[in-house]
């Protein structure tokens, strides 16, 4: 079943010019796109090439100049009132930039609840332990509760917006570079849960990433982004296997490797012990 | 944007006439019968009846209300007197227009709330600074104490404490009486002198506090570092990383506090006895004179009103990530 | 070792938390020298930017250290902000983790690289907006000469990071400590970034401290590299050393832990 459907979406920033003459910038130029349910479709492409702004519109937190947004069969490109409501419930993101995205002033265990007061759920283990339980599963330490973001490093930010996503069952989250600034055993240990919680609830993600690897490991679709439009999309055998795009060529050939040579040796070190 | 601007002023259009609607149901309609008031003791019912029709009050509310706002706009006629627009009808006191009890008043009132903003926006914003950049030393506890002991002092208090003070007791300043500047710009600036720092010292103290903690709070922002690590410092530091993005707030504060000044500082003005707006206020509710009363009303609300408008388009210059509003 | 650039010996941080003093980096110490490169990898928490902040003196209040920073044989380490005003973003810059919060949402991007330039090198506002213009577009910001009047939110997360790359660039430092640097961008951008880094550093001697999770572009640019783990320097030798040869548990952990874009995935 088909959980998102993004329709003909276009997105012109103006930016006011010389004279009061207007210039207007395509940063998202006919973009279309489906999510189907308990699918994980990947983002990945040029820095600047419209993925944030494309994730923004598709969770409603930016109008587009054009298009439509259908989520669960509902069109909600001009939704309000109750049906935004419901949308935003269903739909959660991570952002991009993690202490932008946090509130300075509240603790960690309200900003994680915050979407479960914001829903009136009341957990039955209280607020306290049900954002503790979040931390712990996202690998921070459940005694930090009490802290404030800026207490924290840039990578745990990070995992505490995971986290405050994933407090409410949503049916569809965005990530928006969600693992970037984690070392790679959390993130393992991130993408592990992510997918866990699909295969267990049935979750959808949008994945944006630029670590190639990563979305190798998780998505089922990917959809490759240069300039503004999709200049690729398929699924993870097509893309990763027999690219069509050159874009989407260049992009795989410039996947930094660790030095061959020193992984080669450290194998067979490991190998003989 | 002007289409923004536009849409704002019809909607200020929307609820001045709202609130002109509303005051003139309440004082028209529950306050004692206008014309008896008018008559005075020596009254005959036929005196009555006349005033009545002269002033259109036997007729339906609306139609009253109806009559009340085209003279607003186009003036209108009592019996056999014209009253220009912008006609707000005459005092039952004194007879006199007014319109020009308002405007003549005006000026005072704008003295009073401007040198009073200046006052409380130089000492608020310095004293919140110091305190906030010396953060936890004495001066910044003292500071802080004296403010909030500040804010809870009554204006009343205060101001004849000061005139005590400062006119009965050490003679260093003359009653105030507000002379034309022109005049006399020694004694002008000596009279409204006190009623500035009375009216100041409150919103001081709560500007101070303001300000000490939003700019607390920016120098703990990320960029505040990145400005540090820059190799910035002294008042480029200050102004822009650490000011800049506290004041910004505080501005639309300061807007709403200035609009509801210019409607009128009723408690200074009537201590000091200065003719502004205020005390007008404060003279015709004692006196029961309607026509006054709602005009002075409808003035603090237009104040009130356009203030909120221009808090908003100010708001939308000073912060760039609203001010730039896509296709 | 006094030929050595910078030099860190026994660098300690203790925060002050809620409930008493914790040390979030513990005995570092490491050096780098003229035109090399220090690769700091390690948990997320670990200690790393906490480390690269008490360089400059930019720790959150209430925070301490102990021991000793040296830059060309001058101790940094309990400096007034006074002392320490005319190296930050001269002798030693910074590339912030998380850069949309790192720059000003007030001023645009050109005047918050501007401001630096001529707080250090002077001159009138108009060369320094070209001197801007041509840091931007060294970092491959596209149409440079429009962008540099916009504000931090109207850029892509990528294009921030090359800002904060760039305004770290443009005094030409001696030492450059790179937070995170490249984690908004695509591997192609990254690949031009590492590279004008590289050239940077062949051209003016910059000494380079890079800290970062991505483990195979540490194996692409850094001499030498350090592990932390909870505040402890749990290896630091030459990237050969610790990416062929890893002395510590944690570290053959983190490197079998490397998503690999070639291997076969098992689904
Ligand atoms: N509010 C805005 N006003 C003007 N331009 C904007 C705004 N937001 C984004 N843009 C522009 O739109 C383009 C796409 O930005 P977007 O953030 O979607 O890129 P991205 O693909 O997420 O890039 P990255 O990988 O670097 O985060 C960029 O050129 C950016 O400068
Ligand atoms: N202001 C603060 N007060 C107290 N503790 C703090 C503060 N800031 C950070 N910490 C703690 O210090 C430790 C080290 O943080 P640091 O930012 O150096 O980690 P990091 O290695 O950069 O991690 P990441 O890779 O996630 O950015 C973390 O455990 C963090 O919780
Ligand atoms: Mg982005
Ligand atoms: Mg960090």
């Amino acid at each position: 079943m088909t959980l998102l459907q993004v329709q003909g979406v276009v997105k012109e920033f103006s930016t006011p010019g010389a004279l009061g003459r207007k210039s207007t910038f395509t940063a998202v130029d006919d973009v279309s796109f489906d999510v189907e349910l308990g699918e994980t479709l990947a983002v990945v492409g040029e820095s600047g090439s419209g993925k944030s702004t494309t994730a923004r519109i598709a969770a409603r937190l930016l109008e587009p100049t054009r298009g439509t947004v259908i989520f669960d069969g509902v069109d909600v490109t001009r939704a309000r009132g109750k049906e935004l409501a419901r949308f935003r419930n269903d739909v959660q993101v991570v952002f991009q930039d993690p202490f932008s995205s946090l509130n300075p002033r509240y603790t960690v265990e309200r900003i994680i609840t915050a979407p479960l007061s914001y829903q009136g759920i009341k957990p039955a283990e209280g607020y306290r332990a049900a954002a503790q339980e979040l931390m712990e599963r996202v690998g921070l330490n459940p005694d930090h509760c009490q802290r404030y973001p800026a207490q924290f490093s840039g990578g745990q930010a990070q995992r505490i917006g995971i986290a405050r996503a994933l407090a409410v069952n949503p049916k569809l989250v965005i990530c928006d570079e969600a693992v970037s600034a984690l070392d790679v055993s959390i993130q393992a240990q991130v993408l592990e849960l992510l997918m866990r919680l699909q295969a267990e609830s049935g979750f959808s993600y949008i994945f944006i990433a630029h670590d190639l690897a990563v979305v190798r490991q998780i998505c089922h679709r990917v959809a490759v982004m240069n300039q503004g439009r999709i200049v690729e999309l398929g699924t993870r055998e097509q893309v990763f296997g027999d690219p069509q795009d050159d874009y989407t060529r260049t992009l795989l050939a410039a996947v930094p490797r660790i030095n061959p040579e020193w992984d080669a040796k450290r194998r067979q070190r490991k190998v003989t012990l | 944007m002007t289409r923004y601007v536009l849409a704002r002023l019809g909607g200020v259009v929307v609820i001045l006439l709202a609130v002109c609607l509303f005051t003139y149901l309440i004082f028209f309609k529950l306050s004692p019968d206008p014309a008896v008031m008018i008559c005075g003791k020596t009254c005959t019912p036929e005196r009555i009846d006349s005033i009545r029709s002269v002033l259109g009050l036997n007729q339906p509310i609306l139609t009253q209300f109806g009559e009340f706002l085209r003279g607003i706009v186009a003036g209108r006629d009592y019996g056999a007197v014209h009253c220009p627009a912008p006609c707000l009808g005459y005092s039952f006191q004194t007879n006199e227009s007014v319109w020009s009890m308002l405007t003549s008043r005006l000026p005072v009132s704008i003295t009073v709330a401007v040198g009073a903003a200046v006052l409380w926006l130089l000492a608020g914003v310095i004293g919140g600074l110091v305190s906030a950049v010396k953060q936890g030393t004495w001066w910044d506890r003292t500071a802080m104490a004296l403010a909030l002991g500040g804010v809870s002092v009554p204006n009343y208090v205060l101001a004849l404490v000061l005139q005590y003070v400062l006119v009965v007791k050490l003679q260093v300043l003359p009653f105030p009486s507000a002379p034309a500047f022109g005049d006399d710009p020694v004694l002008w600036f000596e009279s409204y002198l006190m009623p500035w720092v009375v009216l100041a010292v409150g919103y001081a103290c709560l500007y101070a506090r303001l300000t000490r903690s939003n700019v607390i709070d920016t120098l703990s922002e990320n960029y505040y570092r990145t400005a540090r690590a820059k190799g910035l410092g002294g008042a480029l530091i200050m102004r822009r990383h650490a000011l800049r993005p506290a004041l910004t707030p505080i501005a639309t504060i300061f807007g709403m506090d200035f609009a509801g000044l210019l409607g009128g500082a009723l408690i200074t003005e009537t201590v000091f006895g200065l003719n502004g707006i205020g005390k007008l206020a404060a003279d015709s509710i004692a006196k029961n004179d309607q026509p006054v009363i709602m005009a002075v009303t409808l003035l603090a609300a237009f104040f009130v009103v356009i203030g909120n408008v221009v808090v908003d388009l100010v708001y939308t210059a000073l912060d760039p990530r609203v001010r730039v509003v896509s296709a | 070792m006094s030929d050595e650039l910078f030099v860190v010996e026994d660098l300690t941080v203790t925060t002050s938390t809620g409930r008493g003093p914790v040390d979030v980096v513990k005995n570092v110490s490491f050096t780098v020298g003229r035109d090399e490169t220090l690769g700091i990898v390690g948990e997320s928490g670990s200690g790393k930017s906490m480390t690269a902040l008490a360089v400059l003196g930019l720790l959150p209040r209430g925070a301490r250290t102990s021991g000793s920073v040296r830059l060309d044989g001058t101790e940094l380490l309990g400096r007034s902000d006074r002392e320490l005003r005319p190296i930050r973003g001269n002798a030693i810059s910074m590339v912030f983790q998380d850069p949309l919060s790192s720059l000003n949402p007030y001023y645009t991007v050109g005047l918050q690289i501007e401001e630096m330039y001529r707080t250090h090198r002077g001159g009138s506002r108009k060369a320094a907006r070209q001197v801007v213009i041509e840091a931007l577009e060294q970092v491959r910001i596209p149409d440079a000469g429009r962008r540099i009047d916009q504000y931090p939110h109207q850029f892509s997360g990528g294009m921030r990071q090359r800002v904060m790359i760039a305004m770290a660039l443009c005094c030409s430092p001696s030492l450059l400590i790179a937070d995170e640097p490249t984690t908004a961008l695509d591997v192609t951008v990254q690949a031009q970034i590492l590279e004008l880094l590289a050239e940077l550093q062949s051209t003016t001697g910059t000494g380079m401290i890079f800290i970062t999770h991505d483990l195979a572009v540490i194996s692409s640019i850094a001499q030498r590299v350090l592990v932390m783990r909870s505040g402890d320097p749990v290896e630091y030798g030459t990237a050969e050393q610790v990416f062929s040869d890893p002395q510590h548990d944690y570290t053959r952990m983190l490197l079998d832990a490397v998503p690999r874009i070639d291997d076969e995935v098992a689904s």
